[in-house]
């Protein structure tokens, strides 16, 4: 008996242990913009939110009076706010920098009198797909303190939700395109539906460039100075060049073929489906031709994003000399709380390399059927377009806002922060990436976003693309082969599609 | 009236009998029929778009011979099984004729016992999570091969077919023969130790003992258990699922039939779904009655 009561204890421990680990991993997992940042600063910032609760009210009231008359189709009496979301990020951005919320417990609060409760489901297997899916075919039919006021999504399946009637055009809440003159085109551009009506707002953009580490560049081109590594990354031809160089030095360009990835396939010509055809863009075939090149000689990896191989380049160890990332990656994703990381010693550098792109990003969609209109159009108003909010959300959370003027007069050092702890004002710096402002290349990057090609079929296209052309870069497959089985997987996961 | 005086019992057995049977209707006949009906139906989610359900008749069925595809990945669970039964029969009988051995009298057979069926309690997608990390091309096992100087790059185990298809059939091995062990131990404590003793008697060495007693009155437990890892083996899915994420890497061909099954979920593919389901049925059934014919344990011919 007590071997047994042993042997039960030592397997239960060896599994907790095990899950533990999985549970660390899979926290990396989700694609989307990392969780909250670590520094709430509510004491030193008090006023200025009290500002932006002026100027936020009286921006709105004014929207109200004068579209209040589209508005008024739309129920505003429901007593409970129900949010659909897959982690607590959005939260904990309400939390902080709205207004009128109140927490109540861990998945409730109050706006006013009306009760908000927050469904998170993670989005591991696509969990929270298939619980919005689940919920939004029953919106009809539900009892009005259940329907889903507000959802939110990410952009390789938002026009899954967005070309659909389950989602609300924006100018029916009354905002008007005035309200978003200062958010940035592709954010827009991401959850437009086919007939061009805007479905989604979003409080950030996730524009990527390239951090490199400032070692391996002194090492192998003498310099660190972003202006002149710019010149070995400039477009895909010298980047491969590059790639060669550094491979002679003892390091890989990029960690992983799938790093390059987003950037050749946010720079599309057409999209994945044309005509219920699959339709594969030159430029994604561009992306194929180059990697191959690159995993023949030995200058970068073929893992998975996320995966541990991936993630070795985060030390100096790994030998990797550069990543493709937005903003959060650099902050959050690459282990700059461990010690020994070359985030934590300031040894990250950003250049805008090949091609802007890219990555993450969350939005805010209405669903019909909706009974809160006045306070989803308030929260999306108030979030995504309030200059001094999204400052804040800037200076306490590190995000990179969707606001143009905000982001134009911080990354010229117009606009001067400070943090928790600091005792005079300065220009917006990142320590990670050794006391350089990025945020001017993030600003050019974005500006050049071009998304009108995407379609309802982005996630399942990409994620089987890569998958296939693994085996092409490792030699288990010809090209044709690799190409043959991405049309497989496609179909199976569309069935309605052709090739 | 006349009353009978046997007291009737046979209602009770079928008041017993009622809980199986209702549980068996609910949950194992009702949605093997619905299967079979979805089967022939086009039906399925585009997006948040439902298409069908429209009958089409053997159309599914169609599609998946056409494809041809069905075969490489029948043919692939079958090749994963056939790697894991092998070895995982041969370390049972093994462990099982010794643990069951009384002249052997094996000190500490409890904790052995505990220990071999401990890696059935770990659930398997933890069991390939630790693989994965493991074997993965900078895990622990290329660094220690590294260092030990047996290979110099490291040998990227999930993209050989040889070295992914041998990871999925040594982790099942592991995970399933000391379930096996127990069953074949089971067996052979029920043969009479008298015809052991008679055998000793006689002067026949421990492998006539083997072959000549032991194996042969095992035969209606190892039928049951080859049968039983038939059917388990053609229903491999956690394993590979998780250690290939779902790719069955390298070029499908770790893609077991559930796996491919599996794929046709994303969509809420009930149609195909169904027409995989009900070939994987007949595929068992076959199998199954394979198994039970050559082991010659069909008594209806006598």
């Amino acid at each position: 008996m007590k071997k047994k009561l042993i042997s039960v204890l030592l397997s239960t421990t060896m599994i907790a242990t095990i899950l533990g680990g999985c549970g660390g991993g899979s926290n990396n997992d989700s694609s989307n913009a990392p969780a909250d940042n670590t520094s709430t600063n509510t004491e030193s910032n008090a006023p200025a939110a009290d500002s932006n609760a002026s100027t936020g009210d009286n921006a709105s009231t004014g929207d109200n009076a004068a579209t209040g008359g589209s508005a008024a189709a739309v129920a505003d009496d429901g007593a409970v706010l129900n949010i659909y979301c897959w982690n607590e990020e959005f939260k904990s951005r309400i939390t902080d920098h709205y207004p009128d919320y109140t927490e109540v417990d861990a998945t409730t609060g109050t706006i006013g009198d009306v009760t908000v409760k927050w469904n998170i489901t993670p989005n591991d297997d696509n969990a929270y797909q298939n619980n919005l899916d689940a919920t939004l075919l029953k919106q009809a039919d539900a009892a009005a303190d259940d329907k889903i006021d507000i959802f939110l999504v990410e952009a390789d399946y938002a026009l899954k939700y967005v070309d659909t009637d389950y989602t609300m055009p924006v100018a029916d809440l009354g905002i008007t395109d005035a309200d978003l003159s200062k958010q940035y085109q592709y954010t827009k551009d991401i959850v437009t539906d086919s007939n061009g009506v805007l479905k989604g707002l979003s409080w950030q953009a996730c524009p990527g460039v390239l951090f490199y580490s400032r070692e391996v560049a002194k090492e192998v081109f003498g310099t660190d100075d972003p202006a002149e590594i710019q010149n070995y990354v400039k477009d895909w031809d010298t980047f491969n060049d590059t790639a060669a160089t550094l491979k002679d030095a003892g390091y890989s360009i990029v960690s992983s073929v799938n790093d390059t990835y987003r950037t050749y396939s946010n720079n599309v010509t057409s999209k994945w489906v044309v005509d219920g055809k699959i339709n594969i863009d030159d430029n994604i075939m561009k992306w194929v031709d180059d990697s191959k090149e690159l995993v023949d000689a030995g200058a970068t990896g073929t893992h998975d994003l996320w995966s541990d191989d991936w993630s070795k380049g985060f030390y100096p160890e790994g030998k990797v000399f550069a990543y493709f990332g937005p903003a959060w990656l650099v902050n959050f994703s690459m282990a700059a709380d461990t010690a020994g990381s070359i985030g934590n010693a300031g040894g990250w550098a950003a250049t805008e390399g090949p091609q802007g792109f890219f990555w993450g990003g969350t939005w805010v969609c209405a669903a019909t059927g909706t009974d809160n209109a006045s306070i989803v159009k308030d929260i999306m108003l108030k979030m995504t377009t309030d200059d001094a909010i999204m400052t804040d959300i800037v200076v306490k959370d590190d995000d990179f806002v969707n606001n143009k003027p905000v982001m134009e007069a911080l990354a010229s050092g117009e606009t001067k922060i400070m943090r928790e702890g600091e005792t005079e004002e300065h220009e917006y710096t990142s320590q990670i990436l050794g006391g350089q402002n990025p945020l001017a290349m993030y600003c050019a990057g974005v500006d050049g976003l071009d998304l009108s090609n995407l379609s309802a079929y982005d996630q399942g296209c990409n994620e089987e693309f890569q998958h296939a052309m693994k085996n092409y870069f490792e030699g288990n497959a010809t090209k044709e082969e690799a190409l043959d089985l991405f049309y497989k997987s496609v179909v199976e996961k569309y069935p309605e599609l052709t090739y | 009236m006349k009353k009978s005086k046997a007291v009737r019992y046979n209602k009770w057995g079928y008041i017993f009998l009622l809980p199986f049977i209702i549980v068996y209707v609910v949950f194992q006949f009702i949605p093997m029929v619905t299967t079979i009906y979805n089967s022939f139906f086009e039906n399925y989610m585009s997006g948040l778009t439902q298409i069908g359900p429209k009958f089409v008749g053997l159309g599914n069925y169609q599609k998946l011979f056409s494809d041809g595809d069905i075969w490489i990945y029948a043919k692939n669970t079958m090749v994963l099984w056939i790697m894991c039964f092998i070895p995982q029969i041969i370390l049972s009988l093994l462990l099982g004729a010794w643990f069951s051995d009384t002249l052997l009298k094996l000190k500490g057979q409890r904790f052995f016992k505990t220990v071999i069926y401990m890696p059935n309690l770990i659930m398997a997608s933890a069991f390939s999570m630790l693989f994965f990390t493991l074997f993965s091309d900078g895990g622990p096992i290329n660094s220690m091969l590294m260092q030990i100087g047996f290979i110099s790059e490291p040998y990227k185990f999930l993209s050989n077919t040889g070295s992914a298809r041998g990871l999925i059939a040594f982790m099942n091995c592991l995970m399933w023969f000391g379930n096996t062990t127990i069953l074949l131990m089971a067996g052979m404590m029920g043969i009479d130790t008298s015809l052991f003793e008679a055998a000793e008697v006689d002067g026949a060495t421990s492998t006539q003992v083997f072959f000549k007693i032991t194996l042969p009155l095992l035969r209606p437990i190892l039928v049951y258990v080859m049968i039983t890892s038939l059917i388990g083996g053609l229903q491999l899915f956690d394993v590979p699922q998780i250690l290939t994420n779902g790719t069955g890497d390298p070029m499908r061909s770790t893609m077991t039939l559930i796996m491919f099954l599996n794929k046709h979920l994303f969509s809420k593919n009930y149609g195909m779904a169904g027409a995989v389901s009900v070939l994987l049925f007949i595929i068992t059934a076959v199998l199954s009655l394979i198994v039970f014919k050559v082991t010659g344990n069909d008594k209806r011919k006598g």
